[in-house]
């Protein structure tokens, strides 16, 4: 009988966060995967790449940005990804940040998922301030500079670059 | 082409401007995307305020070199083209972005293959006839598409229970 697919929330901001993320995407080869960004601009390439593949497209939604100073907008990104978090219902949540990722790993982590958090690599003298904070709700808490890795965490296992 | 890019996020007027002041000197061609709430408007090169996602590909693509923040999309992107970057980081006590991540990012990156930092605008102008002058010579090959192997690994073990 078939195991079904695990089911993997993606979560990164636009930009950088974003890039990082897709260095690290074989390592959800063959899994179910959903992503979350806050543009819409990377959809048709991710579904060209499923097609030529011969994959089903993977799921994936746009949040509105926000940072630490636009409260209202952090309640509604907020709310976004409740909601796609109780959609999804992610077996695990893996992230390079930023906040739409700290809040889809407090969520997930709510739903049983295993929670991997990679600081991005612009924070190279010290952690993010997610980063910082994910730590105690990450299964995986990771840094991309060896220097920063810590007994308590966040551990090091090597970068995207 | 040079892609001048400033990230999607605030403004670097610092970096525009200085570029700027560079165009009107070398006659250099660049195009530049500089968000919708820049406060400097450059006078000797065509600039919006923002690129789709496409847009951005295509323009990084097309140009000899790129000119940028110290922001690790702008660079990630140059690398994965293989064009060679010239970064100027935004700084914390400037309030240009959060605190000063862009300016050790530049100490620590600078020294790759294919990217040049002016740690101040004064730095520009030199940093940017160099890259201009010996472009072909600065290219490297395109880096891999993938992260460490290890780094793989260890997320794929989390997410697989394998």
């Amino acid at each position: 009988m078939n195991k079904p697919k695990r089911r993997v929330l993606a979560v990164a901001s636009g930009g950088g966060h974003w890039i990082q993320l897709m260095r690290l995407s074989t390592a959800w080869d063959g899994c179910d995967i959903t992503y979350v960004t806050t543009t819409d601009g990377f959809r048709a390439d991710l579904e060209a790449v499923a097609r030529d593949n011969g994959l089903p497209a993977p799921g994936y939604h746009v949040v509105p940005e926000a940072n630490r100073w636009q409260k209202l907008r952090l309640v509604h990104q907020l709310l976004a990804l409740v909601w796609v978090v109780l959609r999804t219902r992610p077996h695990a949540v893996i992230t390079t940040g930023a906040a739409p990722g700290y809040f889809a790993i407090r969520l997930g982590r709510m739903l049983g998922a295993k929670c991997i958090w990679v600081d991005s690599i612009a924070n190279a003298q010290e952690l993010s301030l997610s980063g910082k904070r994910v730590g105690p709700y990450a299964d995986l808490w990771l840094t991309q500079w060896e220097d920063l890795a810590a007994d308590e965490g966040p551990q090091y296992k090597g970068a995207v670059l | 082409m040079i892609f001048l890019t400033i990230g999607s996020h605030e403004p670097f007027d610092r970096l525009v401007r200085a570029v700027d002041d560079w165009v009107a000197q070398s006659g250099a061609e660049v195009f530049g995307q500089i968000t919708e709430r820049a406060g400097y408007q450059p006078q000797h090169f065509p600039a919006t305020g923002h690129l789709s996602v496409a847009e951005y590909q295509a323009r990084a693509a097309q140009a000899d070199f790129l000119v940028a923040h110290a922001g690790m999309g702008s660079i990630l992107t140059a690398l994965q083209l293989g064009k060679p970057i010239v970064v100027l980081p935004r700084r914390g006590h400037l309030k240009e972005t959060r605190n000063d991540h862009q300016y050790a990012t530049a100490e620590r990156l600078g020294t790759r293959a294919g990217v040049t930092v002016a740690l101040s605008d004064a730095d520009l102008p030199a940093a940017l006839d160099r890259v201009r002058r010996a472009t072909a010579d600065l290219a490297a090959a395109p880096i891999s598409k993938k992260a460490d192997a290890s780094l793989i690994a260890a997320v794929r073990h989390v997410i697989t229970g394998d």
